[in-house]
């Protein structure tokens, strides 16, 4: 039983074997420099990892995205969680939210490099932007949805304001909260990698419109795939803190 | 004991006065939107109203419901869905800032007494209707309230449940002497658990006193509306249906 589980697990492994299996085929057939083989996009990764410019590149990177991320979602869950609990301030707020929280965050970036020019705040804002609504929406959400049955439980309990609202009301809200950090969490790299493409002289974006102008696709892929590992894990890695806060009792 | 004066509120009650004895049984009889829940509302200090409470003695009007020491078990227990059996039962005393050692053994003593132990790990979720019902009753005895306030805690569970549950409820409330306040439409409940019997109607007292009072006098009056004559010639309509079908 827990061997054939095993086996389904691993399944996956075989369409993933297929596809570079394939590309590493069609790469070698095609014979150019716009389609390389898998095996030279490795080499290439192996070159980029060795002289420490794909390091630099996403270290320049993930500086970004964490300053951006910490500091949209503190100031999400700050505004969610006075929203969620003062209704003056939900229904002043709440107007504006809406207005804002439809544009895509890239739509701000014209805006915010004439306002804030092209410097190192510019990617760090565009993150903030991009962490900060959908955080505050989750968490003012996830507040709204809290059953007043367990507010009125808790105040029979002898509960204070502050206890209610620290050990009932946000360990309730958490899983539509750590909804949005899961998802923006994703979201901010393909945002990161947008500023840097447009504005910034260095990053993974700028390594990318780099190899583009001097037509290294291997280079391309390298960033790609690594793009795509980098969303991955931090959503996978707030997947696993969502399980551990609230997986046993979800 | 527990008194209130003259309690109107802006949609149910109008004019009540009750008193309740320390360590009294009573059930609160009467039809959906008659006030029975609007009035353990008022006692937990949930909702406005015009009037006094008064805990031995004391007007409690101005104080909020966390300092009442009331016990609330509503129809649905609503469990903390985040912490298992054990820590929602201990939530008032964290609540309250009790220390670790006491909470362990208060809490302890509470699931032995309502034989719950083996639940002690288990989350709401993996919870039956009865084990919930009984795990919101420790949660509401282990602060020694001065009132529990009980609204049809009964009414979702199936009869054998419900059945034992009140059989332990009667048990409890007589070892431990608990003042308690129950709400319910069930005539059985009524009749088993109460040393006195309110009769809620159109959110004022229709009928208030012992089971024997209620329930054997006979009501001539025709026109009488109240809860217990009405279901009385509800089931008398049944049972004379039921033999005409025989």
């Amino acid at each position: 039983m827990k061997l054939t589980l095993f086996k389904n697990k691993l399944l996956f492994l075989i369409p993933i074997g297929l596809f570079l299996a394939t590309w590493e085929i069609a790469g070698c057939i095609a014979n150019t420099q716009l389609f390389p083989p898998f095996s030279k996009v490795i080499v290439e990764f192996g070159v980029l990892l060795t002289n420490g410019i794909l390091l630099k590149s996403l270290g320049a990177s993930f500086i970004r995205v964490v300053i951006g991320y910490i500091l949209g979602c503190l100031m999400g869950l700050l505004v969610g969680i006075i929203m969620g609990v003062n209704k003056v301030i939900e229904y002043s707020l709440r107007p504006i939210i809406s207005i804002l929280f439809p544009i895509p965050t890239l739509g701000w970036l014209p805006l915010l490099m004439l306002w804030i020019g092209i410097n190192e705040t510019l990617p760090i804002t565009l993150i903030f932007i991009c962490a900060f609504f959908p955080v505050a929406y989750n968490t003012l959400t996830g507040i709204k949805e809290v059953k007043a049955e367990y507010i009125k439980a808790a105040r029979t309990l002898g509960a204070s304001y502050w206890y209610i609202l620290w050990h009932v009301i946000m360990p309730i809200a958490s899983p539509n909260i750590f909804t949005g950090l899961r998802l923006e969490a994703g979201m901010v790299w393909k945002t990161v990698i947008a500023a840097e493409m447009f504005a910034i002289p260095n990053g993974i974006g700028s390594l990318l419109m780099n190899a583009e102008s001097l037509i290294r696709v291997d280079v391309i892929m390298v960033c790609l795939v690594l793009l795509s590992f980098m969303s991955s894990t931090f959503e996978h890695i707030f997947l696993w803190i969502e399980n551990k806060v609230s997986g046993d009792w979800r | 004991m527990i008194s209130l004066k003259n309690i109107t509120t802006s949609h149910c009650l109008n004019d009540v006065t009750l008193d309740i004895q320390d360590g009294e049984f009573i059930v609160v009889l009467g039809f959906t939107g008659a006030g029975k829940s609007t009035l353990l509302n008022v006692i937990a200090g949930l909702t406005e109203y015009k009037g006094n409470v008064l805990f031995n003695q004391k007007d409690v009007n101005l104080i909020p419901t966390e300092k009442r020491n009331v016990g609330y078990l509503f129809q649905e227990v609503y469990l903390f869905p985040h912490l298992n059996t054990f820590e929602n039962i201990a939530f008032g005393l964290r609540a309250r800032g009790y220390c670790n050692d006491l909470i362990n053994d208060k809490v302890k003593e509470v699931l032995s007494l309502l034989h719950i132990s083996h639940l002690s790990k288990r989350y709401p979720k993996n919870l039956s209707g009865g084990e919930k019902q009984r795990i919101g009753l420790a949660r509401s005895i282990i602060m020694e309230p001065k009132i529990l306030l009980l609204d049809e805690p009964l009414s979702s569970l199936d009869a054998a449940t419900s059945k034992s549950i009140r059989k332990e409820l009667k048990e409890l409330q007589k070892r431990l002497n608990l003042t308690i306040l129950y709400v319910t439409h069930n005539l059985v409940e009524a009749r088993k658990l109460a040393d006195r019997i309110v009769v809620l109607v159109n959110g004022q007292i229709r009928q208030l006193g012992t089971v024997q009072d209620i329930f054997s006098k006979q009501i001539e009056d025709t026109q009488d509306y109240s809860f217990v004559n009405l279901s009385n010639k509800v089931y008398d309509l049944d049972y004379k249906l039921f033999n005409k079908n025989i």
